[in-house]
């Protein structure tokens, strides 16, 4: 079946075979890899991508579900020469160690950030608990986020 | 703390792998998927213990898209991999021994494919009667895991000992016994084991796979499937995590055994999540029995133990972990009097192998459970208990070696002692919410660094200044998450007065690099550390005396390296390192050095059955402190506050130091409070990330790391590693904390709620001591 939807900015239209599950479609067939594939069961988040600025999880969808959908994952956030404030501060507050569930962390975060503004502490802790981290205990993903919403408000 | 080396500035240097890996744009071994891709998996009957009679491919060789199904007879070596003991099959011939065994490898066009083929395979088993835990394993007339050893199911058995622990222990007026239980660990890591591999037409087998030990690598393979480890080539990106569990072949020799079969083309293996569980390395499950003897006064005598480690169905490395446990089950403390033994013993379980905090994190239960009883016995208080008996620069410690190496644990215990989470803790249990128990735990621990004794810890560091006048560092450690490579950068970037975008990163490569040994055992930054400084140090007399000819000056001291540069500073000339880079030849812009971790020197004549790695003499320390509450209705426990106290030697970069503390912690926490590998007759039960529960956000406390000031003086910038140290508290810590409530140590772990409730349950509280 064909299917359209905005991918990280870019106007997407393909064939895809109706079983296909979306993760797979996006890192198999598009290179998009920032989305990861953890556990394939809606356990670890690693997949975390925002589908209509709502936060999903990629191994959980088919690409089918996709269709007419506006599609971000970190890689549409920013790279590494213009990164997004959440980059920055993850970076900067040495929420990565082994980064792998890193990509789906920020885009949970940016999803939070997106409804959220002034989030508490626990109201990250509570948004990123379906994301799992097993190098950092968190404490330094949770400085990060509370620090690029901070970035993120001082912005005119 | 012998302070010979100078403090330096230590700018802080963010990780060079942060930005990239957060933005999605690094590339891990699981992010390959090179076109023209064969898809391989593995067929695991999922029985614990059985003859093989037969493999049935027949039917699914038939399946369109299936390339290949290969079973034993298929491959052409030895077809057993092992680190030190070669016992494993990397396909099953006669038996399978554990539930994750596997007996055949499907080779498939398409990933769809291999999962419709690999449900078509069928294996005739003949059922073995197994055994399940080492107390089976042991009796007269079990079924032996592997035939023809002398030894039967004990794959190692030593013994440590020092001075007379039976007389002492007989004459000492305070002695407590203690049975210790801790379960099996997965390491959790979230980039499950995979690779790609490929077989060159000149007949190089060609890896990228995500592995801890990419130079040893090539020899595990070589001996399973007859190949020259010269015609290996093993890459190792960054890893999603490893924490030991990548230290030895995995998809490795699958993998490579496939590639040999599809010449030319690259073939991908990743483990599914359930898989990762089924025939991944576990945390070893562990029986810790102690009698521990002491003056009344609180001064420790005499020490006996006997820890048995099951392994599983494989050696993998189950005898050096119990030996590093075995060597740390005295904790860190001066004592006369030991004997401590112990087992590792094989079972039909799944195999257990290297994971962070290697057979210390079991035996750290052990000796901070007795140290706490004790303390509890004497009705004194367990931080002056600990702190009377802590080890001391130059002391002897329990396994026989004299400290000439940095002991940093007393300033460890005194930062906890005057920290306010410890001195205004009684105050903090008083003012508990109803139905809320509150109690505070410590615990004090110990990690070795390096090899041992017996093999050599050795680093080969290769620096290359490039023809832009920047440089590259040839890593070959890898880079499993804990920052190693982020250090080598900064190391060469001080070093040599560069910026931190001077210097690039080459992740290993084995055509590329130099073997420098594996990730692990905390001796990452310290040995190649080592070795990359001394090729810095090279690489500044090359530089200051190449530029010498070019400035025209004889005496290289008026030259200094600056950013991009080589000045003089008298003249105000200068040359550009750009300049350089461009003049030299290749051969000349390169520096190797190498560095051998020191070992003890006069090894205690004990631990006489441990071939490599007995003793070590390079160990951090650290203290922790738990604020935990008991929920009296559920039983759960929440931690509140943890603080942890380290002596990693001197710090190189706060952050990064931190990250490993609270990242230890944070896997101890699990170990302590939920984590456990259910088994039934062999066959794991919890095989998904919602039956093994790892802790989320919203289970682990605002952890407090806190570095004490010390120095390594044979490290490099005076460091020690401290990958592993922070795994080792929690759980005593946890469990103190629990005891200081119901007054009663626990002897199992995790403490879940239903244990934790039945504590609760068992005993009325008790008064507080202290
Ligand atoms: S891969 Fe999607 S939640 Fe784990
Ligand atoms: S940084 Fe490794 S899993 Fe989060």
């Amino acid at each position: 079946m064909t299917i359209r939807f905005v991918l990280n900015g870019r106007e997407m239209c393909l064939d895809v075979a109706p079983d296909r599950r979306a993760v797979v479609l996006l890192r198999e067939d598009l290179a998009v890899l920032g989305p990861k594939e953890g556990c394939g069961s809606g356990e670890c988040g690693a997949c975390s991508v925002l589908v209509d600025g709502e936060h999903r999880l990629s191994c959980l969808m088919l690409a089918a579900q996709l269709d007419g959908r506006e599609v971000l994952t970190s890689e549409g956030l920013g790279d590494t020469e213009t990164p997004h404030p959440l980059h920055q501060a993850f970076a900067a507050h040495g929420a990565v160690q082994c980064g792998f569930c890193s990509p789906g962390m920020v885009v949970a975060a940016a999803g939070l950030l997106g409804k959220k503004a002034r989030p508490s502490r626990e109201e990250v802790r509570r948004v990123l608990s379906g994301n799992l981290c097993r190098c950092t205990g968190y404490v330094k993903i949770v400085d990060a986020v509370l620090a690029a919403a901070r970035v993120l408000r001082g912005r005119p | 703390m012998p302070q010979s080396i100078p403090p330096r500035p230590s700018p802080p240097h963010p990780r060079a792998d942060g930005l990239a890996k957060a933005c999605g744009t690094e590339r891990y071994a699981a992010d390959l998927y090179p076109p023209g891709l064969v898809w391989a998996g593995a067929f695991r009957p999922g029985v614990a213990h059985a003859r093989v009679r037969a493999v049935h491919t027949d039917r699914a060789q038939a399946v369109p898209g299936v390339i290949r199904v290969l079973t034993a007879k298929d491959v052409p070596g030895t077809n057993l991999q092992g680190i030190v003991h070669k016992d494993q099959p990397v396909l099953c011939e006669d038996k399978v021994r554990h539930a994750g065994d596997p007996v055949a490898l499907v080779l498939a066009e398409s990933r769809e494919a291999l999962v419709r083929v690999l449900g078509l395979i069928t294996a005739d088993l003949e059922p073995l009667p197994g055994v399940f835990t080492p107390e089976e394993a042991l009796k007269p007339g079990a079924p032996l895991i592997h035939d023809g050893r002398p030894q039967g199911n004990i794959l190692l058995r030593a013994v440590i000992a020092k001075g007379r622990a039976a007389q002492a222990l007989r004459r000492c007026p305070v002695r407590l016994t203690g049975v210790f239980h801790l379960p099996m660990q997965d390491h959790g890591f979230l980039e499950t084991q995979n690779g790609v591999a490929l077989l060159t037409p000149d007949g190089v087998l060609e890896m990228d796979v995500s592995t801890q030990a990419p130079f040893r690598d090539r020899f595990e393979i070589g001996h399973a499937l007859g190949l020259s480890p010269w015609n290996i080539r093993i890459r190792a990106p960054y890893l999603g995590g490893a924490f030991g569990g990548k230290d030895g072949a995995t998809v490795q020799c699958l993998l490579g055994l496939a590639a040999m079969n599809v010449p030319g083309r690259p073939v991908k293996m990743v483990w599914d999540r359930e898989e990762c569980f089924l025939a991944g390395y576990k945390r070893h499950p562990a029986t810790l029995r102690y009698t521990l003897g002491a003056e009344a006064d609180g001064r420790l005598t005499a020490l006996r133990c006997r820890l048995v480690y099951d392994t599983g169905a494989y050696a993998h490395l189950g005898g050096e972990v119990m030996e590093l446990g075995l060597e740390h089950a005295a904790g860190p403390y001066r004592i006369e009097h030991v004997r401590l033994e112990g087992l590792a013993v094989y079972t039909n379980n799944p195999v257990a192998g290297a994971m962070r905090g290697f057979g210390v994190a079991q035996a750290s239960f052990g000796f901070e459970g007795m140290m706490d009883a004790l303390a509890r016995r004497l009705d004194m208080d367990p931080l002056e208990l600990r702190l009377k008996n802590a080890l001391r620069p130059g002391d002897v410690n329990p396994a026989g070696v004299r400290l000439t190496s940095s002991v940093g644990l007393v300033e460890c215990l005194e930062t906890v002692r005057t920290h306010p989470l410890w001195t205004g803790r009684r105050q903090w249990e008083a003012q508990a919410p109803p139905l809320t128990r509150r109690g505070v735990g410590l615990a004090a621990v110990f990690n070795a660094m390096g090899y041992g004794r017996g093999l050599p810890d050795m680093a080969v560091a290769k620096l290359e200044l490039l023809e832009d006048g920047r440089f590259r560092v040839y890593s070959s450690v890898a880079d499993m998450g804990q920052g190693n490579a982020s250090a080598y950068a900064q190391l060469v970037a001080q070093d040599l007065n560069q910026d931190a975008g001077a210097v690039e990163l080459l992740q290993p490569d084995t055509e590329r690099c130099h073997p420098s040994g594996s990730s692990s055992a905390g001796r990452t930054t310290y040995s190649f550390g080592n070795a990359l400084l001394k090729a810095c140090t090279a690489m500044r007399v090359k530089l200051l005396s190449r530029a010498a000819m070019v400035l025209m000056r004889d005496e290289l001291t008026s030259l200094e390296l600056a950013p991009g540069r080589v000045v003089h500073p008298a003249s105000g000339r200068s040359l550009a390192l750009a300049d350089l880079g461009r003049l030299l030849s290749r051969d000349d812009r390169v520096c190797v050095a190498e560095f051998l971790m020191p070992v003890a020197q006069d090894p205690p004549k004990t631990g006489t059955a441990f071939p490599i790695g007995f003793p070590h003499l390079f160990f951090s320390y650290a203290a922790h402190l738990a604020r935990v509450e008991v929920d009296e209705l559920t039983g759960r426990i929440r931690v509140a506050d943890y603080l942890a106290a380290t002596d990693g030697g001197r710090v190189l970069d706060p952050q990064r130091f931190h990250q490993q503390i609270e990242g230890g912690v944070a896997q101890g926490l699990g170990y302590a409070l939920m984590e456990e590998v259910a088994l039934d007759q062999g066959r794991i039960l919890s095989d998904t990330l919602s039956t093994y529960l790892l802790p989320t956000s919203l289970d682990l406390p605002d952890t407090l790391s806190l570095a004490v000031d010390g120095c390594e003086d044979t490290g490099p910038r005076g460091l020690k590693g401290v990958g592993e140290v922070g795994m080792n508290g929690p759980l005593p810590c946890l469990a103190a904390a629990l005891a200081s409530i119901t007054g009663q140590r626990p002897d199992r772990a995790p403490l879940t709620p239903e244990r934790v409730l039945r504590a609760l349950n068992r005993k009325p509280r008790l008064r507080k001591q202290a």
